[in-house]
């Protein structure tokens, strides 16, 4: 097993209603319930939305990053799976998808040899 | 993906978010003003998506409510420092939110629980206002304090979105332009604005009750919107009118009755046929307390009456053992004060238990307005058809199938029809 990250994106409206926006959450709990109970979640946490961007050899300061909406990163998940296709097989439970939103796969490097 | 095998648990209390969301745009609107609802409206909705886009990273906080409040003060707390809200503000909290001192407890404490209710009160009235067509009161109450959107809204009355949009937008310059407020109306009008709170909510309940929807015939949600606002009214002691009481009895016992009135393909069955101990003991119960609050004071108004004869039947056994001459004598009650042809109508199927059903018939023949109306003929074909007139029978019920646009509906006329064949 290796470990993958999902980094959602989008996937967020001022659309939706009180009682669409309740389900929906209703959605994202039973698909992390799932993920549990089949021992493949690793860890998971929303970011805020605003942030700082250091770089570069003098370590510039600036505000941001400022991006669209919805190529801001808004949380990050953990998970495990035999290979990306099991990986992007979970990732597809991912209820963000009905609100437009994506999920980046990426395979964390694992260090042992 | 593995076939879900996980029971579905529920994450939070069933429509949480749009009660909450009714809760905080009435406490908000409070302290912005009637005139300034679409910027509380916008702070409410920034809040639940706020809420989303936090929770849903299996962070739900332990007490989901104080999380929302503390967002949405903090939001509320921010644009009336920004100039231009403060000077647009017009209440008698305006002093208050316009000190740096006084903002953040004024807006703390409107978020208590007897301060939210109260707000939910003022909103409910404000609301009603006579300026306010019926259309919009339901309208307005649907959005603002139900937290449904236009597009829900318009599923439930069987309207457009754009149609609902544009009556909520047109509402809301009235109020600008009327100058709404939400203070409660002087002693003088009370009482009659609380009516007008009445009849929207019977009109809402009647909607849910028996829904015009051509597939969904109860929509239960909108009996519970209905009577959540009532219960407002009837626990406060000085717009617990009792006629609001009754109102709320009235309301208990037909939602007593919602587990038997569909079969479990969905097929309707009447009254007559109903498994009464599907019935719920507990609403009906609770209708009779509000029917001994209703007791209190002199004045006998309709929603007694109405009340009165649901109470008879929550209470009978069985059909056959229902106090049918009481009901009568109650319909009766009720034509003298406030004659209308469907009361009328209600009552002929009563006349048919009481005198017998030629008796009903001869009735019927009576109300020559209602020839467009399904129910007039269904009412009339079930008539003949106990009389053992099926060929008269039949030709009301095919009448009726022409007149009646709900599919649960037109499958109980089909059935009759089958009967009479």
């Amino acid at each position: 097993m290796e470990k993958f990250m999902f980094l959602f994106r989008g996937g967020t409206t001022k659309n939706l209603s009180a009682e669409e926006n309740q389900s929906h959450m209703q959605k994202w709990y039973m698909w992390m319930q799932e993920l549990k109970k089949n021992g493949v979640y690793v860890s998971g946490e929303p970011l805020h939305m605003e942030g700082t961007t250091v770089a570069g050899t003098n370590k510039v300061v600036t505000d941001g990053p400022f991006t669209e909406v919805k190529e801001l990163v808004g949380g990050y998940m953990v998970v495990t799976a035999a290979d990306m296709k099991q990986a992007v097989e979970l990732s597809k439970g991912c209820p963000t998808f009905e609100l437009d939103g994506s999920v980046e796969v990426r395979q964390v490097r694992n260090m042992n040899m | 993906m593995p076939a879900s095998g996980t029971h579905n648990v529920q994450l939070m209390v069933d429509h949480l978010f749009r009660h909450e969301s009714g809760k905080m745009v009435a406490v908000l609107s409070r302290a912005f003003g009637f005139s300034n609802i679409e910027t509380a409206e916008d702070i409410v909705q920034d809040t639940l998506l706020k809420a989303l886009e936090t929770w849903k990273y299996d962070a739900i906080p332990a007490n989901p409510q104080a999380w929302l409040y503390r967002v949405a003060k903090n939001k509320a707390i921010d644009v009336i420092r920004r100039q231009q809200l403060k000077y647009k503000i017009d209440t008698d909290l305006t002093a208050l939110l316009q000190s740096e001192y006084s903002l953040v407890p004024a807006i703390n404490e409107l978020f208590k629980e007897s301060e939210i209710n109260d707000s939910l009160l003022r909103m409910m009235f404000a609301c009603c206002h006579p300026a306010i067509g019926h259309e919009a009161q339901i309208s307005l109450i649907l959005k603002t304090l139900c937290g449904l959107s236009a597009r829900e809204i318009a599923n439930a009355f069987l309207s457009q979105e754009d149609t609902i949009t544009k009556r909520l937008y047109r509402t809301k310059e009235k109020i600008r332009k009327e100058h709404i407020s939400l203070e409660y109306p002087g002693t003088a009008h009370m009482a009659s604005r609380i009516h007008a709170i009445l009849t929207t909510l019977y009109l809402l309940f009647n909607e849910g009750y028996h829904s015009s929807h051509p597939e969904k015939l109860i929509r239960e949600d909108l009996c519970e919107e209905a009577m959540r606002l009532l219960l407002l009214l009837c626990n406060n002691p000085r717009t617990g009118l009792p006629e609001a009481q009754a109102l709320m009895a009235l309301m208990c016992y037909q939602v007593s009755r919602f587990n038997s009135r569909l079969d479990d393909k969905g097929y309707i069955v009447l009254l007559q046929d109903q498994d009464r101990s599907q019935w719920n003991k507990y609403l009906i119960e609770k209708g009779n307390e509000f029917m001994a609050r209703a007791s209190a004071g002199h004045q006998i108004h309709k929603y007694h009456i109405e009340a009165g004869i649901a109470w008879a039947h929550a209470n009978a056994a069985n059909y056959q053992d229902t106090d049918w001459q009481l009901i009568l004598h109650l319909y009766d009650s009720l034509l003298s004060s406030h004659y209308n042809p469907i009361v009328a109508l209600n009552r002929s199927v009563v006349l048919g238990e009481v005198a017998g059903y030629q008796a009903a018939i001869d009735e019927l023949s009576q109300l020559t307005s209602l020839h467009s109306s399904s129910y007039y003929h269904t009412t009339l074909g079930e008539m003949h058809l106990k009389a053992g007139h099926k060929e008269q029978a039949l030709l009301c019920f095919q009448s009726a199938l022409l007149l009646t646009t709900s599919q649960p509906e037109r499958e109980l006329i089909q059935r009759k029809i089958n009967m009479c064949l």
